[in-house]
């Protein structure tokens, strides 16, 4: 009961008011960010990050954390009253919830949508509390042929799980560990792929790719639609939170059912967009009257929403146990600790205890706190959305390059991110993802060190990576789910070949 | 029926018509950018041949890791641009209509210039005009709204940033004219 020690402590950490009111700034930053078009999770984080640069680590990383929380719900507000999944995490969301709030419905929807979201992550924080710890004391004992295999895995299986083009995963991927490897080399220190430029040398910042990739792409790709929207405005009344709460225990076998899904999704790099398509499709399988379904069911909106939220939160942990994020936001946060000199890893469990307690703590009391504050302010925030984008736009743009500047202080990355809006832009059009470069290039350097010093360890030797049972069982895994599509492709031929009478 | 119930209506008056001509498809598209990222791991992957892609006494040479991702990006791209060319799917998609086209530089054209102007005005005064210009000329809105909305908007960011916070921006004539 190491852990449960340790989280009162977190607890007795957080509870000032300075961090406390921190948490609600960035709780309505990131509600904000989440009901905007244009902006998202990962935007709002990777934008807002240089606010956080002067603060204390601690301070830090739980606005960051409330910055993604309150992403998290926002995302919801739209979905149900506009029918416009802020992420798309929320598509789901809107196939049952627009439809409630057009029934007049709205409050109830909304509530069922917070719960639901509250639900999910609590579940994904016990996760994280009991399994975070142990997972990083077993990681301790890796050496780096063990964290090389273990990047191979999360490489491997974007590769093999994504449902995009094959080749558009690799091209994404490979070129975010390039550009990761272009500057100073860490283990030499001779200069790599630098052209001979100067502004080169420092490296391609994470955080300036990513606000380009992201925040610039985004308003670009935003321009493009039609931005008429029409919806519903609603408040919520205590009676009907009550009357929503009261029906919970009812529907106890599809929360828990996408509590599971959305913390075995948020683990394995598969993402919240998967949790909430499977945990709504999982929900109208097992009902009794499935036609009911898309037609404003309140269960339509607690499975994708507990799932979405249960993966988004659960993502955190291979990033705190690991140091790999499970999803763009993680990574996201993964780079906000780099900063700050974090290694995020197994060490941080023992080099900085009060840190990632810290941390933990805040995410059980952020979404307490969120649940509050969403439930009270909703009529405010879909409000919102009456700001015209042409206001908004130029807003999100100064934002960035505010963001792009801060992190290094260079006037060349302000460019850069201008490129990387574009090449962000051209690839989402193209069906190139963006996830796998981000997480690429957030990982490339620790990635490229165990690869070279599991290499230096063993002389050259490639069978170093099947030396003993745990790195072999490893590697052996990201090869299988690297090829999986094949062999998937293989056994579901062969099955069909033993048993043809039942084609 | 709830009856806090009220509409919320947001009209877009510029927004791009359904029917316009499209500029390109995908497959025209997807077929540069197959082709630029085949140059840039070519690149790349001769750049690290130089430094030094094999092996010595200690290890891997610096360009090992690398060289071996470019030609992992070489080869994705070269299979990309072969599917591209002979993607039915690709060809028949638009990449971009001329109404499309014609929104998103009126965003891109502005940042780019935006970006100019921060390096040689600083980055207050750039934003303001950015924000101001934005919301008059692409926002059709009024004039005194969008110059009070920039003003608030950049004031505020140089309370947050350069005083509060203490997170310096890149600075021009004005500001040094102020004495910041």
């Amino acid at each position: 009961m190491e852990a449960f020690g340790l989280l009162l402590h977190g607890f007795a950490v957080l509870l000032t008011w300075k961090t406390l009111l921190l948490m609600m700034v960035g709780l309505v930053l990131g509600i904000f960010v989440g009901v905007l078009p244009g902006l998202g999770g990962p935007n709002g984080v990777a934008i807002l990050l240089p606010l956080t640069f002067t603060m204390d680590p601690t301070s830090a990383i739980v606005m960051l954390s409330c910055i993604y929380w309150g992403a998290l719900f926002g995302g919801a507000i739209t979905s149900i009253l506009f029918n416009i999944p802020g992420e798309a995490w929320s598509v789901a969301t809107t196939f049952d919830g627009y439809p409630m709030a057009q029934q007049g419905r709205a409050a109830e929807a909304l509530t069922a949508a917070f719960t639901s979201s509250f639900i999910g992550s609590l579940v994904a924080v016990l996760l994280i509390t009991f399994l975070a710890p142990m997972i990083s004391s077993f990681a301790l004992k890796f050496g780096p042929p063990e964290f090389f295999a273990v990047y191979l895995l999360t490489f491997c299986s974007f590769v093999g799980l994504g449902r995009e083009a094959k080749h558009k995963t690799v091209i994404s991927m490979s070129l975010g560990l390039l550009l990761a490897g272009v500057g100073m080399d860490t283990v030499s220190g001779q200069l790599r792929m630098t052209f001979g430029s100067t502004e080169l040398l420092r490296g391609i910042n994470f955080l300036v790719a990513v606000i380009g990739l992201f925040g610039i792409s985004e308003i670009l790709l935003t321009m493009e639609e039609r931005l008429a929207l029409r919806g519903h405005a609603a408040g919520i009344s205590l009676r009907v939170v009550l009357s929503v709460w009261r029906d919970l225990p009812k529907y106890w076998v599809t929360l828990v059912r996408s509590s599971f899904i959305g913390c075995w999704l948020g683990i394995t790099p598969g993402g919240a967009i998967a949790a909430s398509f499977m945990g709504y499709n999982l929900a109208k399988r097992f009902a009794k009257d499935q036609d009911s379904f898309g037609k404003g069911r309140i269960e339509g909106v607690f499975a994708p929403e507990t799932a979405a939220h249960a993966s988004g939160t659960s993502a955190l942990l291979p990033m705190l146990a690991l140091g790999i994020p499970g999803s763009g936001t993680a990574a996201i946060l993964l780079g906000g600790l780099m900063v700050w000199g974090l290694n995020p890893g197994p060490l941080l469990f023992v080099e900085h205890k009060d840190f990632v307690w810290g941390l933990i703590a805040s995410m059980y009391l952020g979404n307490v706190v969120g649940l509050v504050l969403v439930l009270t302010t909703v009529p405010i925030f879909a409000s919102i959305l009456r700001v015209p984008f042409a206001a908004v736009a130029p807003m999100i743009v100064v934002s960035c390059a505010i963001g792009a500047y801060a992190i290094q202080n260079a006037m060349f990355d302000i460019w850069l991110m201008l490129g990387f809006g574009v090449v962000g832009y051209v690839f989402k059009k193209i069906g190139i993802p963006l996830a796998p470069f981000t997480l690429a290039l957030v990982l490339g350097n620790r990635a490229e060190d165990a690869f070279r010093l599991s290499m230096i360890g063993s002389g050259g030797d490639m069978k170093v990576f099947w030396s003993n049972g745990l790195v072999g069982s490893i590697t052996t895994l990201a090869i299988i789910l690297l090829f999986w599509p094949l062999i998937d492709k293989a056994l579901s031929g062969a099955t069909r070949r033993l048993r043809p009478a039942k084609a | 029926m709830s009856n806090t119930d009220i509409e919320i209506v947001v009209d877009d008056p510029t927004a791009p018509e359904a029917n316009s001509p499209a500029v390109t498809s995908n497959r025209v598209v997807d077929t540069v950018v197959s082709l630029a990222l085949l140059a840039l791991a070519i690149t790349l992957g001769w750049d690290n041949w130089r430094t030094g892609a094999a092996w010595d006494a200690t290890g891997p040479e610096p360009g090992y890791f690398p060289f071996y991702l470019s030609i992992i990006l070489g080869g994705a791209s070269l299979y990309g641009l072969f599917a591209a060319i002979f993607s039915r799917k690709e060809a028949s998609e638009t990449f971009v209509t001329q109404a499309q086209l014609r929104r998103v530089m009126a965003v891109f054209v502005p940042t780019v210039l935006f970006c100019l102007a921060t390096q040689f005005l600083g980055l207050y005064v750039a934003s303001f005009l950015l924000i101001s210009g934005f919301m008059r000329f692409v926002g059709k809105i009024a004039a005194w709204k969008s110059l009070l909305t920039a003003f608030i908007f950049t004031a505020a960011m140089f309370v947050t940033f350069d005083i509060a916070f203490d997170v310096i921006m890149p600075k021009g004539p004005l500001e040094a004219a102020l004495g910041y």
